[in-house]
């Protein structure tokens, strides 16, 4: 972009900069959300903690297109794979493999942790999700090959169950009397946590192998 | 309790330029390596910006999948972008 | 000024920083990172306006956490795309003006 037309770029963006500032700070300065009606039915949702609520029973048919996104993503990723090399990583660093040795099992038990902290307090599947993820982006720095070599198979069966179990539990409920996705009250706090258990193993899964790919990119797919 | 409402103020002031100012330098660095990094960093402060926006869920999801994961995949994305090509490509 | 406003106008200078490194960028890689930014300014705006109450909202919190999920989504596979673009043309500019 020539300088003049960078310069009238940055004067309209200023601009519309200075417009939207204007209307944000027109926003009454206390009021408003959602926060009483969450409250209200918090009792009620299953779970303790209202951000898990909002995202598991409320919210959940957003929460059960994101799965769905995700994945979408990962079969984009995918498709668009050509059969260049996956990374050479020069992986003989003592340090590097001894950390990971230590941290692998402390972030799978983090990741368990937050999974079920998340109806009480902050945490729930996907910092998990991401966590276990995280871990699987640690063995794969030290070892590139860990997961197609061992338990690759598994590894892409897990991808499924994510969305598969939210979709069960929500036709379920539909077979059970409500909407889709209306849980039955009593035992919507056991539902929430199934559905949050599998979703977390998909999110890991789908995100690590968003990170390093899969083995057979190019091939016989 | 002056002093800690001047200090909160300054540190949402320092927060919020720092912010703007890492922004910046990472979309406008020509080295390609310096923009994942400062993203990365970005990411790290936006951690910190959400806890001071009480938002400790939010703050966990930023710090795991905006600073960790997406660094992970700048860097290898970086990483195969500059290397020379190697195999064959896919007929289109 | 509360506290709230201050971060909303952060989140506005974050969009707008993101939507200038968009049109004036020409390297694919600034570009992926510009929409990440931007979308992070949007969500410090909405985290910031549901803290205007004494306590906060939680509606707003989940979006943002469903926006991260998808950013990382739509960033992995910008990335793919990048690189096949790359490994096509020999290079990861947009060429239009060459001006990067």
């Amino acid at each position: 972009m020539t300088g003049m037309l960078r310069w009238a770029f940055a004067g309209l963006l200023a601009l519309l900069a200075v417009g939207l500032v204007s209307v944000v700070l027109q926003i009454p300065e206390i009021g408003g959300g959602l926060r009483s009606q969450v409250m209200a039915q918090l009792p009620e949702s299953g779970v303790d903690h209202a951000v898990t609520a909002v995202l598991l029973n409320f919210r959940g048919y957003d929460t059960f297109l994101e799965l769905v996104v995700l994945l979408l993503a990962l079969f984009g990723a995918w498709g668009l794979s050509d059969s260049i090399d996956e990374a050479q990583l020069d992986t003989d660093i003592a340090v590097l493999t001894e950390l990971v040795a230590f941290l692998v099992p402390v972030l799978i038990l983090v990741a368990a942790y937050l999974l079920w902290v998340g109806a009480y307090s902050p945490g729930g599947a996907f910092q998990g999700g991401a966590v276990l993820a995280g871990a699987g982006v640690l063995l794969s720095l030290c070892d590139p090959g860990w997961r197609s070599r061992r338990i690759e198979r598994t590894a892409e069966l897990l991808l499924v169950p994510g969305v598969l179990v939210f979709l069960l539990v929500g036709l379920g409920s539909m077979l059970l009397g409500g909407q889709f996705l209306e849980y039955p009250k009593d035992i919507a706090g056991s539902l929430i946590l199934l559905i949050e258990a599998f979703a977390m193993l998909s999110i890991a899964v789908t995100l690590h192998t968003l990170f390093a790919g899969t083995p057979r990119v190019g091939g016989d797919r | 309790m002056v002093a800690m409402t001047l200090l909160n103020w300054a540190f949402d002031i320092a927060l919020g330029s720092a912010l703007l100012w890492l922004a910046w330098r990472c979309l406008f660095t020509r080295n390609l390596f310096e923009s994942v990094v400062l993203f990365v960093a970005f990411g790290l402060l936006m951690t910190i910006a959400w806890m001071r926006l009480e938002a400790p869920d939010v703050a966990m999801a930023e710090a795991a999948i905006g600073a960790g994961l997406t660094g992970a995949l700048l860097m290898s994305a970086l990483a195969r972008l500059e290397r020379p090509r190697t195999g064959q490509e896919d007929s289109p | 000024m509360t506290p709230a406003q201050l971060y909303a106008l952060v989140g506005i200078g974050l969009f707008f920083v993101g939507l200038y490194a968009l049109g004036v960028r020409r390297h694919l890689l600034p570009r992926i990172l510009a929409l990440n930014i931007m979308g992070s300014g949007v969500f410090v705006v909405l985290v910031a306006l549901a803290r205007r109450s004494s306590e906060v909202d939680p509606v707003p919190h989940a979006m943002v956490i469903t926006g991260i999920v998808v950013a990382v989504s739509a960033t992995a596979l910008a990335l793919r795309l990048m690189l096949r673009v790359a490994h096509a043309t020999g290079s990861a500019q947009l060429t239009d003006t060459g001006d990067d």
